[in-house]
């Protein structure tokens, strides 16, 4: 009976389930309070690259608007057809290469364009409000539009065009200070994020220094040590950083989805249109993931380099 | 620089020999035995190990001549969350060895020291006694050409005591080289072996 018991026990391992790469305790306090560090700054660093991501894909998108746009003014002055002047207008605009759409607001639309200022009542056929003309465009050589301009003054007196230079110069200096504050803030939380998540490591692995230093006495090798420690803390950084990440992610997964219930409800229109930009794009995603790998490297590094560090003391 | 520990200490300890390392506390018999296991090197003078001159080691060099040498802290340094099998398994499991290769060896090196009922209780709901013999088995495991121990019974009763020499005796009967510091006239009164006195810092040999 006793040499079958033995027989048993030689034959099935001895290792404690999950403990064959665990040379290092599970479940410590500081393990804990690592893990809810990691999570917390991975969480910070995923918004604002998430955040990141949304200021600089909405500053390109208005950009594009504002350039893909140019507006024909149309002045009416005594002895001139303005209808007449506004048909000579988009003949030449039709043209000109580059352009690809373009039509008059109408006498109506014009009014309306001036309601909020002036008001519902008045009456704005005794005023000469000038006519326009909106004219889209792709890809506009600067030749052109000086060509476009010199025929429009040349053929239609009254007219004059504005290819929104000065507007877009402006907001594009506008979206790029607030793109690269949006970076600033990025580096500044990665910073922040490895610091804190380095300093919280080196803690956790002086907790540990008593397996160090058994390690080292048993006669493991410093990079056999360096690794256990490594592939822990790499499974640490990434628990801690998968959960600060997803959480980030689903915020934003959640805002995205409220815009759509909001514009299925009356008045939501408007909210719909701003929580419609907080919407991550497939770079936005990326950005999240490469904020969880390079926590999870950091974290890995960190307690290597505290290892060594360690059996640098030791000896 | 502090005081000086150890000065004109010159010894040598021969292949399957077994000595006592005596002296009154802080004599300096846990240093002689750090520098003896590499984790401590001497501020001058020469330690040759193995035909090595030990401060001339390279750090890979150190891990694979402690593989040679086998250690008995007086405070045991067993890992709390592991096993009494996986404590002593453990210089073996460092090496990168497949566990199905060495588990035979392992229990039975336990029961040898008396720890065959005790393989999975972790070191916290250890006696002090069965720590002690843990660690011995965990310094044995290796098969070290030398063993160093420190203090091995200052936590034991007597009768454990005589039980613990007689398995450092056993050993070095099967050719391994025993250091055992003790100051415990007792227990080198039940084996005529050499003594190494250690006194102000300065070694005695006597036997």
């Amino acid at each position: 009976m006793e040499a079958r018991l033995n027989q048993e026990q030689n034959r099935r391992s001895l290792i404690t389930e999950n403990s064959l790469y665990r040379i290092l305790p599970r479940d410590t306090v500081t393990g804990h309070a690592l893990v809810a560090v990691i999570a917390i700054m991975s969480f910070l660093a995923a918004l604002t690259v998430g955040a990141v991501q949304i200021v600089r894909t909405t500053s390109i998108e208005w950009r594009a608007d504002v350039t893909s746009e140019m507006t024909i003014q149309v002045r009416p002055a005594e002895n001139r057809d303005i209808e007449e002047e506004l048909r000579k207008a988009i003949e030449i605009t039709k043209n000109v290469p580059g352009v690809t759409a373009a039509r008059a607001y109408t006498k109506h639309e014009a009014d309306k364009l001036l309601e909020p200022w002036l008001g519902a009542g008045f009456d704005l056929g005794t005023l000469p409000i000038p006519r326009l003309i909106k004219v889209r465009v792709q890809n506009i050589g600067d030749a052109d539009v000086v060509n476009f301009r010199k025929a429009l003054s040349e053929n239609v007196p009254g007219a004059t065009l504005d290819d929104h230079r000065n507007w877009s110069s402006r907001i594009t200096t506008t979206a790029n200070a607030i793109t690269f504050i949006g970076f600033a803030v990025l580096i500044l939380v990665l910073i922040t994020t490895v610091l804190s998540v380095s300093f919280a490591t080196r803690g956790t692995v002086a907790a540990n220094h008593a397996v160090v230093e058994v390690l080292h006495f048993v006669g493991a090798r410093n990079s056999y040590i360096a690794n256990v420690f490594q592939r822990h803390f790499l499974i640490v950084g990434l628990k801690g950083g998968v959960f600060g990440g997803t959480i980030a992610t689903l915020l934003f997964v959640l805002l995205h989805f409220a815009a759509d219930l909001l514009n299925t409800l009356p008045g939501g229109g408007d909210t719909a249109v701003f929580l419609r930009q907080f919407g991550l794009n497939r770079q936005g995603y990326l950005g999240i993931a490469f904020v969880i790998g390079f926590i999870a490297f950091v974290t890995a590094l960190s307690s290597r380099i505290t290892v060594h560090r360690t059996l640098r003391m030791i000896d | 620089m502090g005081s000086e520990v150890l000065r004109d200490v010159s010894f040598s300890i021969e292949p399957k020999s077994f000595q006592f390392l005596t002296g009154p506390s802080g004599a300096g018999k846990t240093s002689l035995l750090c520098l003896l296991f590499l984790s401590l090197r001497p501020t001058r003078g020469l330690i040759t190990l193995f035909g090595r001159d030990a401060t001339r080691l390279r750090a890979h060099e150190v891990a694979a001549f402690r593989r040679r040498i086998g250690i008995v802290f007086q405070d045991f340094r067993l890992l709390d969350h592991l096993t009494t099998y996986e404590n002593v398994a453990l210089p073996l499991r460092v090496l990168g060895r497949d566990e199905s290769s060495y588990r035979p060896e392992v229990i039975e090196l336990l029961k040898w020291v008396g720890l065959g009922e005790r393989i999975h209780a972790l070191p916290p709901v250890l006696s002090g006694g069965e720590k002690q013999r843990a660690s011995i088995a965990r310094a044995l495991i290796g098969r070290p050409e030398l063993l160093l121990a420190d203090e091995p019974t200052g936590n034991v009763d007597p009768p454990l005591a005589r039980r613990l020499l007689r398995l450092f005796v056993e050993l070095h009967k099967s050719g391994t080289a025993v250091v055992i510091a003790t100051h415990d006239v007792t227990l080198m009164d039940q084996y005529d072996a050499r003594r190494l006195v250690l006194n102000e810092g300065r070694l005695y040999a006597e036997g």
